[in-house]
């Protein structure tokens, strides 16, 4: 079935942009990350210019993220007001991040800049969830087999001044450190043109320590409105956001999240971890080949 | 006088034997990309006529070159800084057409002589680009290479050898492929009448590829108001989540 995409200049196979849809909804229900990282690599790999992919696919991450966080919400896995912190932050980091963006693009060095942000964010997330699913799933072989430990947030956030009381994910702690880790997030968001899910989720786990059922529910909702910001602010200044090439992907994606949503509530967390892991980490190890070998363009274009 | 009448009688019979009349055509004036477009091909077709109404000069070769609208550009060159592939240098050029098909009857260096190819840009590696800048002519050859090698890669150049067919020494057609991904605009589609290495006969005719309905639509609102069509994007997936949300809750 032939598409032609009014932005992207291109005839597109759009059951095959479905198909693609499909797979990141999945992996956006279950694991609660986004499928940008996904989405967007694989558009430019099928020949869709860099910068409407990523408008693009940050327009489907936001309906992937909606019937997310409304499964989530049934379930009540939303802590709403640790989202609220991290989103606000998170709009202040895609600015920060478009003026990245810009920069480095004028010198030229976008390309490395994102794949080298891919391959040392996933690369230490990967090895960190891999490590730490490994150990939950398999306990240690020493004989004594210990009470898995109580997660606790990084001792650099109890140092920050000012406490509120977030009551889903049980912690106390100040709203600076997910305030800052929306900024982070935001940036990243916009620089790599993905959701921020893969980072954001292991970061709410392992920095935070938020309680692991409304991880992956709040990190949709900081996805959902960070990448709603991020559609804007491409729509109004790349001018780049495809809305056919959309439509395309949120019809695979948002049927996707639904079936992801409940596998997730069947299947083990620590086993969806392990698997999100082993997937980070492949795509970082692809990442790391793709820098060192010689591209199969040497030359690439740009319109002035 | 008589001799006078006499000698200008033959130079009108001169010039009217060496400037053949060259009537060309394209099959379709404007190429309308709506959905569904996943290409088109263009016939460039036409008739090569000797006033004097004999074949005996019908030993021509004819070229036509097909040119999507120009854009400057910017070359970028990946090289291994550290052991990590990232662009180093790079080039500009102020005309760089975005399509750019040749045909001709016989192979293009057999008919004419470097210089006239690169007068009338017959063949890719004839193409004027512009380069601007400082550049050592070495350099900008790399560059023109590999732009071009990269633009034939991605069939938006390239060069048909024995795409022109010649019937009867009078009628000649070519066929030449538009993919989808190509630039809207006007393309000029140039034939050439070659004989003896010369060019001695050129027409130009125009072509219109653009969008019409739906698809000039998105590209408009796109463009001109770009706050609500974001509006709209999001508004659409917001729908789209919710709709699903609701659908997968009844099963």
């Amino acid at each position: 079935m032939d598409v032609y995409l009014p932005i992207a200049n291109l005839s597109v196979d759009g059951l095959f942009i479905v198909a693609l849809g499909a797979l990141t909804g999945i992996l956006s229900g279950l694991f609660g990350v986004g499928g940008g990282f996904l989405t967007t690599p694989l558009l430019i790999f099928y020949g869709v210019p860099p910068t409407v992919a990523a408008a693009s696919a940050s327009t489907q991450v936001t309906g992937a993220s909606v019937s997310g966080v409304f499964a989530h919400t049934r379930r009540n896995g939303v802590d709403y007001k640790m989202g609220g912190v991290t989103v606000a932050g998170g709009v202040l980091g895609t600015g920060v991040g478009a003026l990245l963006f810009r920069f480095f693009e004028s010198v030229g060095q976008i390309d490395v800049v994102i794949n080298i942000l891919y391959v040392v964010m996933l690369g230490a997330i990967g090895s960190l969830m891999m490590r730490e699913a490994i150990t939950s799933l398999w306990p240690a072989s020493g004989g004594t087999v210990r009470k898995a430990m109580k997660r606790r947030h990084h001792p650099l956030v109890t140092a920050l001044p000012l406490r509120w009381r977030f009551y889903r994910s049980g912690l106390y702690i100040s709203p600076l450190a997910p305030f800052l880790l929306g900024v982070v997030v935001g940036a990243l968001t916009m620089l790599m043109g993905v959701g921020g899910g893969f980072i954001l989720v292991p970061a709410m786990l392992y920095i935070l320590g938020m309680s692991a059922n409304v991880v992956v529910g709040t990190s949709l909702f900081q996805i959902l409105f960070v990448t709603m910001a991020t559609t804007m602010m491409h729509a109004l200044t790349t001018q780049a956001v495809d809305i056919v090439l959309a439509a395309l992907l949120l019809l695979g994606s948002v049927s996707g999240a639904q079936i992801g949503s409940q596998i997730a509530q069947k299947a083990k967390p620590e086993l969806l971890r392990l698997i999100l892991a082993a997937i980070v980490l492949v795509i970082a190890l692809r990442m790391l080949y793709g820098l060192g070998v010689q591209p199969d363009e040497i030359y690439t274009v740009v319109p002035l | 006088m008589k001799r006078a009448l006499f000698l200008l009688a033959c130079l009108f019979a001169l010039t009217a034997q060496s400037d053949p009349i060259l009537v060309p055509d394209v099959s379709q004036d404007e190429v309308q990309v709506r959905q569904g477009f996943t290409g088109t091909e263009l016939l460039l077709f036409g008739a090569i006529l000797d006033p004097s109404g004999s074949r005996a000069a019908a030993n021509y070769d004819i070229i036509v070159v097909l040119k999507g609208p120009a854009q400057p550009i910017r070359v970028r060159e990946k090289e291994q800084i550290g052991g990590i592939w990232m662009n180093a240098e790079s080039s500009d050029f102020r005309s760089a057409p975005s399509y750019f098909a040749v045909a001709s009857s016989s192979p293009i260096n057999e008919i004419v002589d470097d210089r006239t190819a690169a007068i009338y840009e017959l063949g890719t590696r004839f193409i004027q680009l512009s380069p601007s800048g400082t550049i050592d002519p070495e350099e900008q050859a790399r560059f023109t290479a590999g732009f071009v090698d990269l633009r034939e890669r991605q069939s938006l150049y390239k060069e048909q050898i024995g795409g022109v067919s010649i019937s009867e020494d009078v009628l000649y057609q070519a066929r030449l492929s538009l993919p989808s991904n190509v630039t809207t605009g006007t393309y000029t589609a140039e034939t050439f009448a070659v004989s003896n290495g010369r060019v001695i006969a050129s027409e130009v005719a125009k072509v219109e590829v653009r969008k019409v309905g739906f698809e000039r639509f998105v590209e408009l609102f796109s463009q001109q108001q770009s706050f609500l069509y974001g509006l709209l994007a999001v508004a659409l997936s917001i729908f789209m989540g919710w709709l699903a949300g609701r659908l997968f809750a009844l099963i």
